[in-house]
Order: C-alpha cells, then structure tokens, then sequence
C-alpha cells in the first residue's frame, strides 16, 4: 500500500533574537509515512516539535528544508489554488476548542466557510443535508449545535464539529494535533472512538499527543519525538511492547497505570548531543536510534 | 483529625444569581492523610480547594464550619486567615507557572513573603536550602528570575516555598497538569515525600487526572456538580467503585495495554449540571444509567462500608 | 473563572444587551457622549443663526455680548461677530476629527494589520516606517509645508495631521494582531482557503471592534487638540477662522488685557468641552467593553 502523506527528511529551523541572528532547530530530519486506514501516533513532550510536524503538514509553517509528499505530490511548495485543492483532501484539528472558533461569530461559520470556499454553486438544500450528514458521522445533534455560538458548546462538541467539517471535503488525510487534551476525561474517548471511525472509512489520520495511553489505545504506528528528532518508531505494540530506546523506556516508566503502582527512578541521563546517531532498524518495520 | 470540614458551601456571586460551586460538603482529612480530589470541569474541586485558604473574588462563603485541628478555621474571614495562611495552611496554586513574580528574583520574593508574615528569612534559610536540594534545585535558583526556570523547576521551587513553613494542610491545586510525564512523576513523588519527612501534616491533591491519584494518594474524592459522589481510599476507587459516576468514570479511562479494537471504551454520554441554578436532587440524574423516582431528592453522603462513603440511593449500605 | 457558568448563556443577544445595559448607565459614558452630541448639534444648526460672515469687518468695535444686531457673543477687537466665527470654528473642529482622525486611523489599520498578520521582514519594514514617521519633527514639517503652500484649506490641515499622527495607532493594532494572529482560528481559516486580505477584514478586525472603536474616537479628539494647537501658533488654515485661531487672534490682539473676555472663553472652554468629554466617554466605553473594569 503506498503511502497517503510522506515526510522525507523534514527540518524546521527558527531564526531567533534580533535581526534573526540565532538558530533554533525545531525539527530535525525527520521522515515517516501514514498509509490509508491508519492511525499514526506522534508521541513527545513539550518543545519535542510534534505541533511544528503538524503544522508543516499543513503547510500553517514553512518547511525549512525536506519534502512533504501527499499521494505523491510535494506540497511543501505549493501556494494559492494549489493548496486550496491539498486543503480538499488534508485537513486539521487543534487543541484547544475555544481557540479554534472566532468568538465573534456562531460556531457553525466554520461549516458555512468551507462552502463559500469549496462548494459556493451547491444550493441551500442539498447542503444542509451534507451538513446534516456530516454532523450524524460525529454523532451530534443538528438541533443541538447549528446556530450556537461558541461558548454554549461543550469542548468536546466544538471538537466534533471540527471534524464533522472536515468531513464536509473529500477529507483522506486528518492531522488531529492533541484534540482531547482539553476535554473531560469522560468526553475524550469518544471523540478518540470517532478517530477510530474515520479510520475504518479508509482516512489516514496523524495522530499528535503527549498521552502514551492514548496513543497506545488508537494508533497502529507510533513515533516517539525528542528534540525534534524521532528516537524510535514502528508497530504501537512493538514500541509499547517492547522499547529499545532509553528515552522510550523512561517515558512509559514514568506513566502513572490505574492498576500498577510506579517503580523506583530512574534517571535517563544519555544527554549526548554531540555524539552521532542514526536510525537503525532494531525489528520488522521497527527502528531506533543508536549512537554510531 | 487534621482537618474537618461540614456542610460547606460556597458560592459565586454573579449578575444572573448565585453559582453554588460547593453545594453542602462534608469530609474529613486524617493527619499524614495524602486525599485526592478528582472531578471534571465544572465540579467544584478547584473551588473546594481554593476556599479553604482564601476566597477569590466573587466567592462567598454561605454556610458550613471548618476545623483544622481541632480548632476553628475562619475560612470566611480574610483578615483571620492572614494568621492561618502559609503557616498553617498553604496552597501550591494552579498554574505555578504564574504564581511567581516574574520581575523579582524567586530568593528576593521569599525574603519578602516572609516578613511580610513576620518570619525571619535568615534564620529559615538553612532550612530552605536543605529542601531546595531535596526536591533537586541548586541553590543557585534563589538568585534566578523566574523566566530563567523551566516549568518544573518552577513548579518544584513553588512547592518548596509553599511548604517551608511545616504547614498542617496543603492544598495542591492541578499541580501536575501542565508537566510532561516525566516531570509530572517526579513532581507526584515529592508530594509523597514531603508528607513522608513531616514537612506536611496532610494534603488535599485537586486534579482531574485519577491515575496520579492512584499512584500517591491514600484516599480520593470524587466530586460531580459542586456536590460529593464518593470517597474511599485510592485503591477501592480504581479497583471496586460505587457510585454510578465513579464508575463510568474510571472505565472511560485507557491505560496502556487496552486497545481500541480489542476493547473499546465508552464515555459517558451529555454534559454536567450548569451550577447557576443546578437541578433538584441528584445532580447526577440526567446521566446516570441507575436514574429512579428516588433520585428527585438529594442522597445523603453517607458511609456504605468502613472508609467508604457514597451518595447515591441505589448503593445499599 | 467561574465553573459551571459558561455553558448557560444565551448568546450574542444577551451580550449585546448586557453590553447596552452597561453602557445606559454608565455615567462618564452617558455625559461624555451627551456633551459631545450637544457640541455637534450646536455645530451643525448654529451656523443657521448666525447673522453676519465670520470674517467681515462689521465696523461695532470690542462690542459685549448683546442682542442687538445679532452679536450674541459680541465682537472682536476688528469688529467681526465672534457667534459667527465661533459656530464656523466649532464645524472646522469636527471636521478635522473626522478627516484627520479617519486618515490616521486608516493608515494605522493598514499598517498595524499587515504587520502583525504577516511579520517577519514585512512587519520589520513597516516597524521602521512607523519609528521613521514619529520622529518626524512635524512642526518644522508643517513650517515647510507653510512656506511652500500659501493658501491652505482646513483639508490640507487634516490631511497632514492624519498622516502624521497614525503611529501609535499602527502600533498598538500590531500588539493585537499579533497575539490573534496566534489563535487557532486564523489556521483554521487559512485551512479553509481564505485569503489573507480576508481574513484580516473578516476574522481579527471583528474580534477588536470595541478597541477600533475606542481608538477612532482617541484620534478623532486628538486630532481636534492637534490643530488647535497649530493654529494657536499660526500654522493653521489661511482662508477661514477656527477655534485655536480665535485664541490666536485674541491673545495677539491682547484680549486678556482688555478684558474681551468674549473673544476668547467660547472657543477655550467648547475645546475643552469637545476633546474633554470625548476623551472621559473613552473611559467609560473602556470600563463597558472590559468587564473587569466595571465596579459591580
């Protein structure tokens, strides 16, 4: 099966402080695949560049160098009517709900847009019902949510409705950048079950968090992210089940279980930057880095 | 008993009328008792938590008696509690990140927080470096500002400022919710350990996620619509809990090892009760799969079995 | 934040009417507003009843205010009817706030949008032209402009003042873009194909309108205080009569000495009046729109 969307040794660099002189490396040579009908889990913590991954995919931040393949094309370079017919199949959700609506306006402007943009000959009726059709494969309520605005929803029927207009285009390939870390804990897995969904209907679906359990639960594929590079991918049970990086090991060390109390700590020092690594495949389809 | 709490409510005032985020509560904290207090948005915990120390703004206290070892807490009186605070009870805040003062240096805002209750700085600061090292800081960070210090060093040095006066109770409010997993331990772990040197008599831990709680605290409260659901001690909340919510609750919960496709899990379907003018009864009613005529009046929080107390009139004692 | 509130409300209706409910009774607001109305009223219909062109020599020298022959606020020291210089200038006065103050606060959304939407080298380039235009000395500017252009009209006046005085405003506009700029709805408006211009007009502008709002009137009232000032020291309009040259003219003309005071407390006090209460209504639409500012 080919793949849907491709990263081919993608960098984000930053140029900070005045006049720009400083360099920051966000991303560093980092590759991956999702296939159709998969669930790719991105898992780092805080300043390890998985939203920058996200947003370079979604063309929201420029690629400093690398390609982005979807279906075969690059888009890293694309601008105007280009990206708008990418936006068609490639879509995003972000984390905070409340942030993702303009205040100002009723939530459902967010469907209303992707017609002026993408459908504005399509008449009233017939797009009320693709609304309504959308809306029922996130199990909302029309009655429920059109003609709100945004804070009288709730986080987790605001996400929703991110992903039911989404759905609105001929959507093969989501990026949902840590979409529950904001709700309740008795809304998120629904809303992780309808990634679970989308994924039988055939979507690829790029699936960022800093959760373990949540990755662990939905995805197939897991990357691990530190500092901007992958320390270790593969199979989510080959990785969960049987990590080989350090990193990976003191991560899932450090998960609070509902059933298990935690272990002693272990410190992870291996904080050698300037020794070279690489990726080196350590199992079927599973790599990890290792000093060369 | 280090701390007793009975029939507390506080509420917010508002244009529209009164919010009654802590609707009747009752419980108690034991000393060397690390509690739990787990609930979602809206339930009240952070405000449970907050109106034992001070009262924020808007809220007012309206009925209920606190007592802190043995003794009456004036909860309702800021002046009082100005004795009370940072001495006997302390709060490490939400949002750490913003608790310091970003253009003092963190030792200059300590000196300065510390006479101001009229305690010596010089003489505490031994004391101060010994906890410092524990919680892994040099002492290098009193002579830092604070954007200098990254968020678990921020959240570390709150901790130890919090505590440095030996308080009976401490009130950590979502301390580790915005730390990644390895910080979060870490910061979980020094929790234990403070209580464990005596540093702190007891603690009241705020947060949603019910997994810490599992790993560090002796006994957890749940909360749900301003009012109590449940306590227990941690392990019969995770392993064999009562109350519907509860219930739904903890099974919602992935862990590592459960699968979407070999066990799917199910949330709990609509949203909790708006507190401004909350339903009669039950606040649960509207989501509970167990819902009967009983439920239109309040159930008593009362206990079911040793050390575990439920409110819900399905669960026979 | 107070939990368990935010899901009840009712919607942009009842914050519009929450909105209009504070600000009816606002009082700084209230008088504010009510004193400025009452001055463009005066300026629009008085006019009508004045009885004499304001520059004409009448030939009644220093005449007090009296009723006969219409000089109801008297004459100048050259026997022109101060009501009729005086409703002239208070029409001049809301022009130039209209025109000035439109001017800057066009340019200034222009600028400050682009630069804080776009930034990088765009927002560093207009940052320079912003520093570049503040500290143009614009009083030696307008002694340029002075010599060069012998007859300038009360729009030249506006004109300079609006492109002169934008900065603050492309600044302050920047500030606010910026930090909306960074909210998930402009990607997620950008991931709907809307082009930038849009999104700047549709998606930031609509979530700073009490600040737009605020900021026109700020620059309409500064505006006014502007040319009041460059009139005051004879740089202002050569073919009609303002405000700040009315006080001009009667302190040159030693009105003070001669106790004309006539000539010269209408137009001080109906400055004071205008840019006064416009800056106190400013106050109090901050203390509506920011509902932390409002003592319950």
């Amino acid at each position: 099966m080919s793949a849907l969307l491709e990263l081919e040794r993608c960098t984000k660099v930053y140029r900070v402080g005045s006049f720009g002189t400083r360099r920051l490396t966000a991303v560093s040579d980092v590759s991956f695949d999702v296939r159709a009908g998969e669930v790719v889990s991105l898992i780092g913590e805080s300043g390890s560049g998985k939203s920058t991954i996200g947003r370079m995919i979604l063309r929201l931040s420029p690629v400093t160098s690398g390609t982005i393949r979807f279906k075969g094309d690059d888009v890293s370079t694309y601008s105007d009517h280009r990206l708008k017919a990418y936006y068609r199949h490639a879509q995003g959700v972000f984390q905070d709900p409340f942030s993702s609506y303009n205040p100002v306006y009723k939530a459902d402007r967010v469907l209303e847009l992707v017609k002026i943009a993408y459908f504005p000959h399509v008449d009233r009726a017939t797009w009320r019902s693709k609304i309504e059709a959308s809306l029922e494969a996130v199990s909302l309520d029309p009655g429920q949510v059109l003609h709100k605005f945004p804070h009288q929803l709730s986080g987790g029927q605001l996400q929703r409705l991110l992903v039911a207009r989404a759905l609105l285009l001929d959507l093969e390939f989501l990026v949902a950048d840590e979409i529950i870390s904001m709700l309740d804990a008795s809304t998120r897995i629904d809303v992780l079950n309808l990634l679970g969904a989308l994924k039988a209907r055939g979507l690829g679906i790029l699936f960022i968090t800093h959760d373990l359990s949540l990755g662990n639960y939905i995805s197939d594929r897991t990357l691990i992210l530190r500092r901007g590079a992958v320390v270790e991918s593969g199979p989510t049970s080959e990785v969960f089940g049987d990590p080989r990086h350090p990193y990976t090991r003191s991560l899932l060390a450090a998960v609070p279980h509902l059933h298990q109390k935690w272990g002693n700590d272990t410190s992870y020092g291996f904080d050698s930057e300037q020794v070279p690594t690489a990726l080196v495949p350590v199992g079927p389809d599973h790599l990890a880095r290792v000093a060369v | 008993m280090s701390l007793d709490v009975s029939g507390l409510k506080m509420y917010y005032r508002t244009v529209r009328g009164d919010v009654r985020a802590v609707d009747d509560v009752t419980f108690s904290i034991a000393d060397g008792e690390i509690m739990g207090v787990a609930g979602e948005s809206g339930c009240g915990k952070s405000s449970l938590g907050n109106s034992l120390v001070y009262l924020a703004g808007r809220m007012k206290y309206v009925g209920g008696t606190v007592e802190l070892d043995g003794a009456p807490l004036p909860i309702w009186d800021f002046e009082a509690m100005n004795q009370y605070r940072f001495s006997r009870v302390s709060v490490i805040p939400q949002y750490a990140m913003s608790a310091l003062n970003p253009t003092r240096r963190v030792g200059r805002m300590l000196e300065e927080l510390l006479k101001s209750r009229g305690f010596d700085y010089g003489s505490l600061q031994p004391e101060l470096l010994r906890r410092l090292e524990l919680v892994g800081l040099d002492a290098e960070v009193l002579r830092l500002y604070p954007i200098e210090l990254s968020g678990g060093m921020k959240q570390r040095t709150v901790m130890v400022i919090s505590t440095l006066l030996d308080p009976s109770l401490l009130i950590a409010d979502e301390i580790t919710s915005a730390l990644d997993v390895s910080t979060q331990k870490a910061v979980a772990k020094m929790l234990v350990e403070f209580r464990d040197r005596g540093f702190v008599k007891s603690m009241a831990v705020i947060t949603h996620d019910i997994s810490i709680l599992y790993q560090v605290a002796d006994t957890i409260l749940v909360m749900y619509g301003g009012q109590l659901a449940e306590k227990a001690s941690a392990a019969e909340i995770i392993e064999a809990p009562r109350h519907p919510y509860t219930k739904l609750l903890i099974s919602s919960l992935p862990e590592i090892g459960v699968r979407y496709e070999t066990k799917k899990l199910h949330g709990i379907p609509g949203t909790p009760p708006a507190l401004l003018d909350p339903p009669k009864g039950c606040r649960f009613r509207d989501r509970c799969p167990l819902v009967s005529e009983a439920c239109r009046r309040t159930p008593p929080f009362r206990e079911v079995a040793a050390g575990h107390h439920v409110a819900c009139w399905q669960v026979a004692a | 934040m107070i939990p368990g509130i935010s899901k009840k409300g009712e919607g942009a209706d009842s914050a519009l009417r929450e909105t209009v409910y504070f600000a009816l009774h606002n009082r700084k607001l209230v008088v504010g507003l009510g004193i400025t109305l009452f001055m463009l009223l005066f300026a629009l219909v008085g006019p009508l009843f004045a009885q004499h062109p304001p520059l004409e020599y009448g030939g009644h020298l220093s005449v007090a205010p009296t009723t006969r022959d219409g000089y109801w606020f008297g004459t100048t020291l050259l026997g022109q009817d101060v009501y009729a210089q005086f409703v002239n200038g208070l029409r001049l006065a809301f022009v130039v706030g209209a025109i000035g103050g439109g001017i800057a606060a066009l340019v200034g959304m222009v600028v400050g949008f682009t630069a804080g939407y776009r930034g990088g080298v765009v927002d560093e380039i207009l940052n320079m032209l912003t520093n570049v235009v503040l500290v143009i000395p614009t009083f030696a500017l307008l002694l340029v402009i002075a010599a060069y252009l012998k007859v300038r009209g009360v729009m030249t006046e506006s004109i300079f003042i609006g492109l002169t005085s934008w900065p603050w405003a492309a600044r302050a506009l920047r500030a606010q873009t910026f930090s909306l700029t960074s909210r998930d709805f402009i990607g997620l408006a950008r991931l709907s194909g809307e082009r930038s211009s849009r999104i700047i007009f549709t998606e930031i502008a609509p979530n700073m309108s009490s600040y737009l709002f605020m900021m026109f009137i700020l620059l309409f009232g500064g505006a006014i205080l502007i040319a009041a000032t460059l009139d005051f020291i004879g740089l202002g309009p050569s073919n009609t009569i303002s405000l700040g040259m009315m006080m001009q003219l009667s302190v040159q003309n030693a009105a003070l000495q001669l106790h004309l005071w006539w000539w010269f407390l209408p137009p001080g006090l109906a400055m004071m009046a205008i840019v006064g209460s416009l800056y106190v209504m400013n106050v109090g639409l901050d203390e509506v729109f920011n509902p932390r500012l409002r003592s319950m």
